[in-house]
């Protein structure tokens, strides 16, 4: 193995990448793990926002459903790069305003926890799209059954109306997680340790970029190839009942 | 004319109770004003069948008996119970509505089965989740009545995958789950395939023989005259003749009732 490993040249890239120091692939997993906390954080907030936002500009009020226009609008006009320096700076300045008009000091920001916040909102405008364009698919009959059986309304989203908007959903949902997992990449910007920085400061600290960046590459490969297995079978689940076009039963 | 009140048979002891009252009821979609004044009885037993054009208002006023629809003004009681409504006829008591619609069990005209559930699920989903049945018992309830509609064997089956037929069968299961008072039909069978609505009508047959009290909208007069013990003919959004079928069809007052039967024919 090593003999293989020499021949290539790859000897030195393996000790590089090795998960205990001096190799600085602990750093590199370390890097992936807090990418992948922000962004299913970040993601089940958008989730969240996007369902409420769904919702509000279906159903809600006049004032609702303008200020969501705007937040979808600005929020998808804007480079995500801008928006998180944005959100990223006001948020803190905000906190440390409130802390110091407290009496507080300058409060350390949990980086884990702004990313979340900076990217959940930055997802949840794209959420509320696609949860909207899929509730609007809903065929109106399957609640108007639900209704006319005295069903409450928050049930009725609960047990149809979710339900049955999901395989209009998964697709875009799909698309929206990969997004959320590589725009993490973007946090890098504003210091936050996420696998691109930890790749950056490995590369720099050893000279072998190549190493890093292609180490970092394949961590992201894995992380959309596992989710494309992942989401494939929610897809399934949420077209039960749905003969697929092929003829075969689900 | 609008008072008529139904024939119903008087050997039975609860037939005089009231199922559904409407008393004046009107509904506009904006400028366009669809029931003119609408007053209809039905009581405990009643099979009423609801016939009229295209465009009469049938659909308009059973969902405005479930409220579907809310009613531009007018009076609706069932069962006894008024439902409360504001000025504007709109109902003022949401919790009241629920309540009175988990009484009222309505078959839509295309099924509105939930395609992401099997027809079991279908079944025993309002009982379970709405009217807190244990979920065995609703189970074990779900299976005898796909058994009665001829469904026994596809209980696990998902809605796309049945006939129209047997999804209206399926529906109608599912609308007998809930132990309805009243059961409101919507043209049950105008959206399947002509060797389909046999099957149908014989389950609603079965229904009007065991003395279920529904409201009827079809356009299959034949079966209305055999199973109806009281027929509303619909016009413009009026009542234009009701009674018995036998008088409504074979001895029509109306000449726009005579022209309609004579179209459908
Ligand atoms: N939601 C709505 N908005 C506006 N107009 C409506 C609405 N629902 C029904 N209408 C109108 O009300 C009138 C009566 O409709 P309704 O569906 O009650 O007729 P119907 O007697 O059931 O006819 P059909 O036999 O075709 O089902 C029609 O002119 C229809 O266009
Ligand atoms: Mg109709």
């Amino acid at each position: 193995m090593t003999g293989l490993l020499d021949s290539l040249g790859l000897a030195q890239s393996a000790e590089l990448l090795s998960l205990s120091p001096p190799g600085w692939g602990g750093n590199l997993l370390r890097g992936l793990s807090h990418s992948l906390q922000i962004a299913f954080g970040a993601y089940a907030l958008g989730l969240v926002i996007g369902l409420f936002g769904a919702y509000g500009k279906l159903y809600g009020g006049k004032v609702t459903r303008d200020l969501l226009a705007i937040y979808t609008t600005v929020i998808r006009a804007v480079p995500e790069l801008v928006l998180i320096l944005i959100l990223y700076y006001v948020g803190s300045d905000i906190i440390n305003k409130i802390s110091s008009s407290m009496g507080g000091g300058r409060v350390e920001i949990n980086g884990v926890a702004a990313g979340i916040w900076v990217l959940g909102i930055v997802q949840g405008a794209y959420a509320t799209e696609i949860l909207r364009g899929a509730i609007q698919a809903v065929p109106p009959g399957q609640i108007e059954a639900a209704k006319s059986f005295g069903m409450p309304a928050f049930m009725t989203m609960r047990r149809v109306t979710i339900p049955a908007m999901m395989s209009f959903a998964v697709p875009g949902l799909a698309n929206l997680w990969l997004i959320a997992t590589k725009d993490t990449a973007l946090l890098a910007v504003v210091g936050f340790n996420e696998l691109t920085l930890e790749t950056r400061q490995a590369a720099s600290s050893t000279r072998a970029y190549f190493t890093f960046f292609l180490a970092a590459g394949f961590l992201y490969l894995m992380v959309t190839l596992c989710s494309g297995v992942i989401f494939t079978r929610i897809e399934k689940w949420a077209r039960r009942g749905q003969p697929s076009l092929t003829g075969g039963r689900t | 004319m609008d008072t008529a009140k139904a024939v119903t048979p008087a050997d039975d002891a609860t037939s005089n109770q009231e199922a559904i009252k409407v008393e004046n009821l009107h509904k506009s979609f904006g400028q366009l004003e669809v029931l003119k004044g609408v007053s209809l009885t039905a009581h405990k037993g009643d099979v009423v069948a609801i016939i009229g054009g295209s465009g009469s208002g049938k659909s308009t006023m059973l969902r405005c008996i479930n409220f579907l629809e809310t009613p531009s003004s007018g009076k609706i009681t069932i069962g006894g119970e008024q439902v409360e409504m504001h000025a504007d006829g709109s109902p003022s008591n949401r919790r009241q509505i629920e309540r009175i619609r988990t009484r009222l069990a309505m078959v839509f005209q295309q099924f509105n089965l939930w395609t992401h559930r099997t027809l079991l699920e279908n079944v025993i989903e309002v009982p379970v989740h709405v009217l807190k049945v244990p979920k065995a018992q609703a189970i074990e309830r779900a299976h005898e009545l796909l058994e009665r509609v001829g469904l026994g064997d596809k209980a696990d089956v998902y809605p796309a995958y049945l006939s129209g037929g047997q999804q209206q069968r399926a529906a109608i299961a599912r609308a007998l789950a809930v132990d309805p008072s009243v059961m409101l039909f919507d043209e049950p069978t105008s959206a399947l395939d002509p060797e389909l609505v046999g099957e149908v009508l014989t389950v609603i047959r079965d229904l009007a023989a065991e003395g279920r009290t529904m409201l009827l909208v079809t356009h299959e007069m034949k079966f209305a005259r055999e199973v109806a013990n009281h027929v509303v003919y619909l016009f413009e959004g009026r009542i234009e003749e009701q009674g018995p079928p036998a008088e409504v069809f074979g001895n029509p007052e109306s000449a726009r009732l005579k022209q309609f039967l004579s179209s459908v024919g």
